[in-house]
């Protein structure tokens, strides 16, 4: 299916595209001039040249923090797409309770992230929170301030919790965006439920699937506000990820040499990936008979 | 009506998710010093009082409006810049299509902590620094490239056998667009708005940069929990369940372009 060809198309994408290069490309430009330079305060900067960048690639805490950061993203990845398509499968089509379906959904999503970190602090306490008393009291020591794998469970359930239900509401939107002509044919066909999820539900999916999936990747690998708030990095450095290590140096440190040259490597490795998926999300797409 | 084994399934999960906000509604309703001192599932003595600060004390309340105010403008800005531009994308070639549309996406790629800066310096040359539209403005760095994404994925979905039949019966672009297309579309339009809401809504670092006083947003707020004698967590859970509200109208309001799905012989 080809698509039409106007290059006067153009014209419907300007406001998106000065809008957004408004205030993308300027910042760029200031923190790709930072990551070349020493700074001492205004007016007082050297240039260093590739520095920071040969600095910043040959740090071991940042290899480690890399390391920790995709084996958490893939593994949140791994739980958080199927599970969403799952709870989208399992909700009902309308009618009152699709609606209360939504909402419950809807609320993990709407509380500010840093809050998210705070509650669950309390949440996971085994001595006044809800998930510690019911863990401690099934017989499973668990604390995620003392112990590395329990802070790790932690922050992928706080993780899965929190995001889950974006998946599924994007999921569920496709669902619902599958014309009601496509099941009557598979119904004529004889077609069994999985031969429907298969070569219609998910096929047609592939779009909002592709968007969640580049979306959790992106979020999940930027991760901050929860583990900060949750377990500080710690215990020891266990749940450092990325962009904690990348706040201590830019922060803590002040280094904003150092820092704009790691955010600039940050931000191509998850530019890598992300194209990765996408080409391969839609190699996948043509390979079908959707 | 008979209970099939997903929606058992369905519930579980619903139960499972609600069980940390339900946690926080209960914590709302108690004082500090109770929370600290002992487990209950209920409170055993429940008090308003946590509440009565929000909605008495205007850096709380007017924190709500502030955030308010910049999201909705954020997601009015997003929907309608995004649905032509999503439009293009999903329906014609044209130059540098491609890149444009991998390249809005990017955007969201970029570790907010080192742009904070740039940002602040950004805005502030145009003397924009704690007004609403700046904050509406920044967030739609990250807003808009999702919304055209999302958008897409719905246009594409819809046959173009539509688009070329309501152009042979007559109909011009902007009546195809908003008589015929966008009903088509609803799904997506109502996930899209949600999401432009949501993302803006907790989203704190770059709204806190942007102001100090008159457009500081409620997360920002919420963050003073944090004092000299550790944190108020009573208020905290309180000022997190009032966060919810604004949200979980915006999806009543849209549900039922969510659930409400596609029909073809509308046209």
């Amino acid at each position: 299916m080809s698509k039409w060809r106007n290059n006067n198309a153009w014209f419907l994408v300007l406001p998106v595209f000065a809008i957004v290069a408004f205030s993308a490309i300027i910042p760029l430009m200031t923190v790709v001039n930072y990551s070349v330079q020493d700074i001492f305060g205004p007016g007082q900067r050297f240039f260093v040249g590739v520095e920071w960048f040969r600095d910043v690639l040959l740090d071991e805490r940042l290899h480690d923090a890399l390391f920790k950061q995709l084996a958490f993203s893939f593994m949140v990845l791994l739980t958080e797409i199927p599970l969403g398509i799952a709870i989208a499968l399992m909700m009902p089509k309308k009618g009152w309770t699709a609606s209360a379906c939504l909402v419950i959904l809807a609320l993990p999503l709407l509380i500010p992230w840093n809050v998210i970190g705070t509650i669950w602090i309390i949440f996971t306490r085994p001595d006044i929170g809800l998930f510690g008393a019911i863990v401690n009291n099934a017989g499973i020591a668990f604390d995620h301030t003392a112990s590395p794998v329990d802070a790790w469970i932690t922050l992928m359930l706080m993780e899965i919790w929190h995001w889950t239900p974006l998946v599924a509401l994007l999921a569920y939107a496709g669902l619902r965006a599958i014309p009601e002509a496509y099941y009557q044919a598979a119904k004529i066909d004889g077609a069994s439920s999985w031969a429907v999820f298969r070569y219609i539900q998910l096929p047609k999916m592939r779009g909002v699937l592709t968007i969640a999936l580049l979306l959790r990747f992106m979020d999940s690998f930027l991760i901050y506000a929860e583990p900060f708030v949750l377990t500080g990095g710690g215990p020891g450095n266990t749940t450092t990820f990325l962009s904690i290590y990348l706040v201590k140096i830019a922060v803590g440190q002040f280094d904003l040499g150092p820092a704009a040259a790691f955010s600039l490597i940050y931000f191509l490795i998850i530019l890598l990936f992300c194209w990765l998926f996408y080409q391969a999300l839609q190699a996948v797409g043509t390979g079908d008979k959707a | 009506m008979k209970l099939k084994k997903r929606h058992l399934g369905l519930i579980f999960y619903l139960i499972i998710l609600f069980l940390p906000i339900y946690w926080m509604l209960n914590m709302s309703f108690r004082t500090n010093a109770d929370i600290m001192r002992s487990f209950s599932l209920i409170p055993t003595h429940p008090t308003l009082v946590n509440y009565m600060k929000i909605f008495t004390d205007p850096s709380w309340y007017s924190g709500y409006i502030n955030s308010i105010i910049y999201v909705t403008i954020n997601t009015v800005i997003s929907l309608t810049t995004a649905l032509p531009a999503a439009y293009a994308f999903s329906r014609y070639q044209f130059i540098g299509d491609k890149h444009v549309f991998f390249w809005l996406l990017t955007n969201r790629m970029a570790p907010p902590a080192v742009f904070l800066l740039p940002f602040f310096q950004l805005y502030s040359t145009f003397n924009l620094i704690d007004t609403h539209i700046a904050v509406a403005l920044s967030h739609c760095l990250f807003n808009v490239p999702l919304a055209v994404w999302i958008l897409e994925g719905f246009m594409s979905g819809v046959p173009r056998e539509i688009d070329e039949t309501a152009f042979i019966d007559g109909y011009s672009f902007p009546r195809f667009f908003i008589r015929v297309f966008i009903p088509l579309i609803r799904a997506g339009i109502g996930v899209t708005a949600f999401f432009c809401f949501m993302f803006s809504w907790v989203e704190l670092l770059l709204a806190r940069t942007l102001t100090t006083t008159a457009a500081k947003p409620i997360a920002a707020t919420m963050t003073r929990t944090v004092s000299a004698t550790g944190l108020d967590w009573g208020l905290l859970a309180a000022a997190g369940i009032l966060t919810i509200v604004p949200g979980a109208l915006v999806i009543w309001f849209v549900r039922n372009h969510l659930a409400k799905g596609f029909a073809l012989g509308r046209v």
